[in-house]
């Protein structure tokens, strides 16, 4: 569960699970964010949701930095939306992530030679198996009927 | 001779991953830094043991140092201070603190101080990083992580574990006297 998702909650409920994670309320919201630190304009949010589980939590490898409450991770979609705030195109906001994390951070890295391999393995798999197909096939349709 | 050949190759092929996969020594969570090579990120902090004071990693340019990011609540950080407080001892470059305050609150500052007061002081420096944004600039995803930085204020290695006496003569001290030795 995001805590993307808290500026839609009850004020109290809020109130509560803000003194819970012990969020430094000291630090001012940037413009286009609200008290909570949570993104105005919607657009912008739409964007944020997409970006934040493209980006992997490397405190907990598996998970996105939407689905992770660790503080790296919070921290992290603070910097995503501070950076959709400022104007900043997604590919600006996954260069600022992967200069810093390495490719590692994106869940789908971009087509290079380092990930040729992870990209291309799906369909040499499937060639694979299809000539094996073909050759098993082939040779059972030349056997006799009866056998 | 396909019959053979085939599944040879295949287990030839999952021997060569399994060596590489299930070797002890990788450390799994240990991801190559893409700062390497590059230049150290800049870094204006507020002084944990004197607020008036700034640290500022552009006043160390021209220096071989070491940056290492730390937390009074890491439990892997409090292991490997005696080895840091050991190196510190040997004068061979200056260690900077970046105390990392995951939760953002200013507790980690007194914290850090009492740390260092009962524990030893191994940094020259140590800044205090509130918000965790001198840690993104870094790529830290873990503490601690050391970083070493040459003359010209390039990255040029990074450790993602603990310090100790051993990775330090292996892995710290030779790269450290090559860069000692390449120009200002």
């Amino acid at each position: 569960m995001s805590r993307g998702s808290h500026a839609r909650l009850p004020a109290l409920a809020l109130a509560v699970a803000l003194a819970g994670f012990g969020v430094a309320c000291a630090e001012p919201p940037a413009a286009g964010l609200d008290a909570h630190g949570q993104l105005q304009n919607p657009e912008l949010q739409v964007r944020f949701e997409r970006i934040a589980k493209e980006l992997r939590c490397l405190q907990c490898q598996n998970e996105s930095i939407a689905d992770s409450n660790a503080d790296l991770a919070r921290d992290l979609r603070r910097q995503v939306r501070e950076m959709l705030v400022e104007g900043k195109s997604d590919d600006a906001i996954f260069r600022f992530m992967t200069d810093r994390y390495g490719e590692f951070v994106r869940f789908a890295p971009p087509l290079s030679p380092k990930t040729a391999l992870i990209w291309g393995a799906p369909f040499f798999m499937l060639l694979l198996g299809g000539a094996i197909i073909y050759r098993v096939v082939r040779q059972r349709s030349r056997m006799p009927l009866d056998e | 001779m396909w019959k053979f050949l085939l599944p040879f190759a295949a287990f030839v092929a999952l021997v060569v991953l399994f060596a590489f996969g299930l070797n002890p020594k990788r450390d799994i969570h240990a991801l190559p830094s893409p700062l390497i090579g590059k230049p150290a990120p800049e870094f204006a902090l507020p002084d944990v043991l004197d607020a008036s004071r700034t640290v500022n990693n552009a006043t160390l340019k021209g220096q071989v140092y070491l940056v290492n990011v730390w937390g009074t609540w890491c439990v892997e950080c409090r292991v490997e201070h005696e080895a840091l407080l050991a190196i510190s001892k040997q004068h061979v470059v200056p260690i900077i603190g970046i105390d990392w305050s995951v939760d953002h609150g200013m507790g980690e500052r007194d914290k850090a101080k009492q740390w260092l007061e009962r524990l030893g002081n191994p940094y020259s420096q140590v800044a205090f990083d509130q918000e965790g944004r001198t840690a993104i600039d870094f790529g830290v995803y873990a503490a601690p992580e050391t970083f070493l930085v040459d003359r010209q204020g390039n990255v040029i290695f990074k450790l993602i574990s603990g310090m100790t006496q051993e990775v330090w003569e292996k892995e710290f001290l030779p790269r450290i006297a090559a860069a000692e030795k390449g120009g200002a």
